[in-house]
């Protein structure tokens, strides 16, 4: 059965775009999950949803709309930064507002009726090789610019106030990390679709922290992008088999491995003693 | 001796225009323990963060070790209040060596002089047992250990730590003010410790520092907490009542009723 799956140009294809998807995803994801802000990258491809169809209205690849709106949005995100807190209702508007938008796009373009479901869920197995050489690309830099900033942004993630002190530019840092949330974001958005990108975003990231709770930040990073890459292939794999779309058994794949992880070790039953912590 | 602090003639302001401190002139000798007292808002917070560098004072100057106040200074080791957020599944050594050389860019390797440095100042607080396990299975006390050893990476002369006794127990208390006495005992490491509550820290304290009302007062403990003084700071009467080797400080008139 298996054995012909690699004798399709376009599934040897869906196999690359998704481990350079899901590489950059898992340690992205990993710092993102740690940081609280998992919402982020899902806002992100929402607007990256604008930028896709509004590139497609122009003629252009959908996926450097994709990109160019993504990234726009994170880094203005970035830069309003705790204006953006509790600002929930506004936030929201903006996204629905987006989705609004790019249908409107979509609707001037009804030569491409199947370009819409292609966005919102991904089309993992129509990534053709310049698409693929881009993702690669995007993958690089945003690895590249991780590496750059990392140190200054886990500690500035764990103790913002004594990273402040220590002199870590905390603002300049935060922002550029959601740059590089959106162009992981972008990424996952081409595989799985803008709805779907929490997907290989936070699950495979907030999976391996459960896991990981005994050891080091670098080995939970290495975890959630073996995680994100083995929920990628599995999906793939399922989805030649069964005929099904990928996007659905990544998501199932997904999902499953988080609850595992929830039953291995639940929610604080370890805990020794009361928790003199007030919750907030 | 240079003193570990000194103000001179500083106003604070908060970023909103309100002032918070003015025309305060202190010294915290190098080595001290001294103890921060004052209400919510008093400014507590506010004072540790112009000592960081973080809020530039709107007049007058601070110097610390005879070196003007600035962001990114190694001098000064900062426990900020404790925050929720902490509770992530990761290990507590994850955190402590977060902050090795936190500000410089570039990825951390997991290299023997990272670990060494983590090691001592784990051994220090004594968390070495901690540091294995994930920080959401951590009780507060716990918790606060790993944080206390966290500010002391990079060997910091002064450290700052901003009401650490919140939410812990009496004993946990007890043990963490008997922690950072040793700490600034044994090597010299000079102490501000903000409390709201003078007497889980009367016996460990050289000074107390009392913010009310944009001034403060710095002194011994006898000299400081007395109904004149407080009284005079608040401007409004105040009592003080000693009792049993503890403090209270109470609203009213001064001077009617001292038990010595």
């Amino acid at each position: 059965m298996l054995s012909g799956l690699f004798s399709f140009g376009f599934m040897i294809n869906a196999f690359l775009a998704t481990t350079a998807v899901a590489l950059v995803a898992g340690p992205v994801g990993y710092v993102l999950v740690l940081r609280q802000q998992s919402f982020a990258g899902h806002a992100l491809s929402h607007v990256g949803f604008t930028g896709a169809t509004g590139a497609v209205l122009l003629g252009l690849p959908p996926l450097w709309g994709l990109v160019g709106m993504t990234l726009l949005a994170g880094l203005a995100m970035g830069l309003l930064g705790e204006r953006l807190a509790g600002r929930d209702v506004a936030i929201g508007l903006v996204l629905a507002l987006s989705l609004g938008l790019g249908l409107l796009f979509l609707h001037f373009f009804t030569a491409y009726a199947s370009q819409a479901t292609a966005l919102l869920f991904g089309n993992v197995f129509g990534v053709d090789r310049p698409t693929l050489l881009t993702l690669a690309g995007l993958g690089l830099v945003t690895l590249a610019g991780l590496a750059a900033i990392a140190r200054p942004l886990l500690f500035a993630s764990l103790q913002p106030e004594l990273a402040e002190a220590r002199g870590v530019p905390v603002r300049l840092v935060s922002v550029l990390f959601l740059g590089l949330v959106a162009l992981a974001t972008a990424g996952c958005a081409q595989i799985i679709g803008v709805l779907l990108v929490f997907t290989l975003m936070v699950a495979p990231a907030a999976t391996a922290q459960r896991l990981s709770g005994r050891l080091g930040i670098g080995v939970g990073m290495a975890l959630s992008a073996a995680l994100a890459l083995l929920q990628g292939w599995g999906g793939l794999v399922l989805a030649y088999e069964t005929d099904w779309p990928a996007s659905f058994w990544i998501t199932a794949l997904s999902g499953a491995c988080y609850g595992l992880a929830l039953l291995r070790r639940p929610f604080r039953s370890r805990r020794r003693g009361p928790d003199p912590l007030p919750a907030r | 001796m240079t003193d570990a602090v000194l103000f001179d003639g500083v106003r604070l302001e908060h970023p909103g225009g309100r002032v918070v401190l003015s025309g305060v002139d202190l010294r915290i000798p190098a080595g001290a323990f001294v103890g921060l007292l004052g209400a919510n808002g008093a400014g507590k917070t506010t004072l540790m963060r112009a000592i960081l560098g973080l809020l530039p004072p709107r007049a007058g100057s601070i110097a610390l070790f005879g070196r003007r106040a600035a962001r990114g200074s190694n001098l000064v080791g900062y426990m900020p209040q404790m925050r929720a957020a902490l509770s992530v599944s990761l290990s507590g050594r994850a955190l402590v060596s977060a902050a090795v050389n936190g500000r410089r860019w570039g990825t951390a390797l997991p290299v023997a002089s990272r670990r060494r440095e983590v090691d001592r100042v784990l051994e220090l607080v004594g968390a070495e047992a901690l540091a294995s396990r994930p920080l959401d299975e951590l009780s507060g006390g716990e918790r606060q250990r790993l944080l206390l050893a966290q500010c002391l990476i990079g060997d910091p002369r002064l450290l700052l730590l901003d009401e650490p006794l919140n939410s812990l127990d009496p004993s946990r208390q007890a043990e963490l003010v008997a922690l950072v006495r040793r700490l600034q005992r044994e090597h010299g490491i000079t102490v501000l410790f903000s409390a709201h509550e003078l007497n889980p820290l009367l016996g460990a304290l050289d000074q107390v520092l009392y913010l009310a009302g944009g001034h403060a007062a710095l002194g011994s403990v006898d000299s400081v907490v007395t109904s004149e003084t407080l009284s005079r700071l608040y401007g409004a009467p105040i009592e003080v009542i000693r009792s049993g080797g503890r403090i209270f400080v109470l609203p009213g008139a001064p001077g009617l009723e001292r038990a010595a």
